[in-house]
């Protein structure tokens, strides 16, 4: 037993190097992420960054960058494998769920990446009101990104596997986030106003509970995904 | 013969329950011949959850037999339950225009209608998109069943979190929200009507896919 569980680890870790490997070499999903949501922190910032805006509108703003960003790097994480056709490869040295905790990890370090970069861009660019709570505006972000990569993956293998466009993605995955999105700018705002975590502590249940279910029900139909 | 008898009842039904629902019924309280609604709205919304329900069920038996037909029924389910979800918006932003003054206001029951319809949207795109039919119905399963699992959230979790002003679709002791015994006879009948409309179609269409099925094999 404990065998089993050291290789699962084991083979969940060979596919996130791989995966980072490939990026280090690419560079193609950082470098598409964080080019378009600076892109768009710049475009909002240079229209409306010069006007003192409200904290709910602050909160939806970060919220709106970071969904497309995360979509537009997402989308890539089993499409690349089709276009090289290196996806059968890596169905024969893993089974489809080893793959997909694979891919969830990888996806999750790009968005906490993605929210390394957005966050302190936002600051800088678009002032938000002083006195908000960063430690807790940190982690909601976290745990909302947690949430986000947890829904998104399968997503991204579906819409790998229906060999279209990229532009699927964010039309599969907007219904399943919007609870997350909705609670995230809600927290968001929360903190950015100087609230304190033991307020919004039903939010965190419910995006950490939100992740499970999904996590769990990708699970189990990751395989009819992938295999064939 | 017994499925004639059953479409005259419903027929007969049908039409003795939208006569109750403006004659016989007493208006609510405070609401007036408004609360009349109530015997459309409430019903057409519970059909497209069913429906949607329903439809998971087949794509879960699809992805376990992998027979062709269970899969066109799944999407059989979510065409009909896109049109009753569609419905049961329209009614409730007439309800919402005339007691709340206007049609849209992202009340939580609003948003949740709303996630609803976008999932069966995000549903039938994703069909269009694949050529391949055993892949089609793969992956269509997959994500009605995936998608399914915000469901309760949208239904059950949000508009308890968040305050709304719609009534509580619930209707229990506790929920303040009182039916007159006769509204809530007529109500009933009201479900039951709407649920036998729907039966009734799916009845229809699943013998239509019989016999495509059926052509096809011969052809």
């Amino acid at each position: 037993m404990v065998k089993t569980s050291f290789s699962l680890i084991t083979a969940i870790r060979a596919i996130v190097v791989k995966d980072l490997t490939d990026e280090f070499r690419t560079r193609h999903a950082l470098t598409a992420m964080v080019l378009f949501s600076l892109t768009t922190l710049v475009t909002v910032s240079f229209t409306i960054g010069i006007y003192s805006l409200d904290i709910m509108l602050h909160s939806a703003l970060i919220w709106i960058i970071i969904f497309f960003s995360a979509m537009s790097a997402l989308s890539r994480s089993f499409t690349k494998e089709e276009d090289s056709g290196t996806i059968l490869a890596l169905k024969m040295s893993a089974t489809a769920e080893i793959i997909y905790l694979g891919k969830l990890f990888f996806n999750t370090l790009l968005l906490i990446v993605l929210i390394a970069v957005v966050l302190p861009l936002y600051y800088i660019m678009m002032n938000p009101p002083p006195g908000g709570n960063v430690g807790l505006l940190v982690l909601i972000c976290i745990t909302a990104s947690l949430s986000l990569a947890g829904a998104t993956t399968l997503l991204a293998a579906i819409v790998a596997r229906a060999g279209s466009k990229n532009s699927l993605l964010p039309v599969l995955a907007f219904p399943v986030l919007l609870p997350i999105l909705l609670t995230a700018i809600r927290s968001t705002g929360f903190a950015l106003s100087g609230g304190s975590g033991e307020e919004i502590i039903t939010d965190f249940i419910f995006l950490i509970s939100y992740l499970a279910i999904v996590v769990t029900v990708s699970l189990l139909l990751i395989p009819f995904v992938l295999d064939d | 013969m017994l499925k004639t008898i059953a479409k005259i009842a419903l027929c007969i039904w049908m039409v003795l329950v939208i006569n109750a629902a403006f004659l016989y019924a007493p208006s609510a309280m405070g609401l007036g011949d408004l609360s009349r609604i109530i015997y459309f709205h409430v019903p057409l919304a519970w059909v497209g959850v069913l429906a949607y329900l329903v439809s998971m069920v087949y794509s879960i038996r699809y992805l376990r037999g992998g027979f062709a037909k269970d899969d066109l029924l799944a999407a059989v389910n979510a065409e009909i339950g896109f049109i009753f979800t569609i419905l049961a918006t329209i009614t409730g932003a007439i309800f919402a225009r005339f007691t709340w003054g206007v049609y849209w206001n992202w009340d939580p029951r609003q948003t949740s209608i709303f996630i609803l319809l976008l999932i069966y949207s995000a549903y039938f795109v994703l069909r269009s998109s694949v050529e391949d039919e055993g892949r089609r119905a793969r992956l269509a399963s997959v994500f009605s069943i995936f998608a399914f699992v915000s469901v309760p959230f949208l239904v059950f979790i949000i508009p308890r979190v968040y305050a709304t002003l719609h009534p509580d679709p619930i209707i229990s002791a506790e929920s303040g929200f009182q039916m007159d015994a006769v509204m809530f006879k007529v109500f009933l009948a009201s479900l039951v009507g709407f649920t036998g409309i729907y039966t009734w179609i799916i009845n229809l269409t699943s013998r239509v896919i019989n016999l495509e099925q059926n052509n096809r094999r011969e052809n």
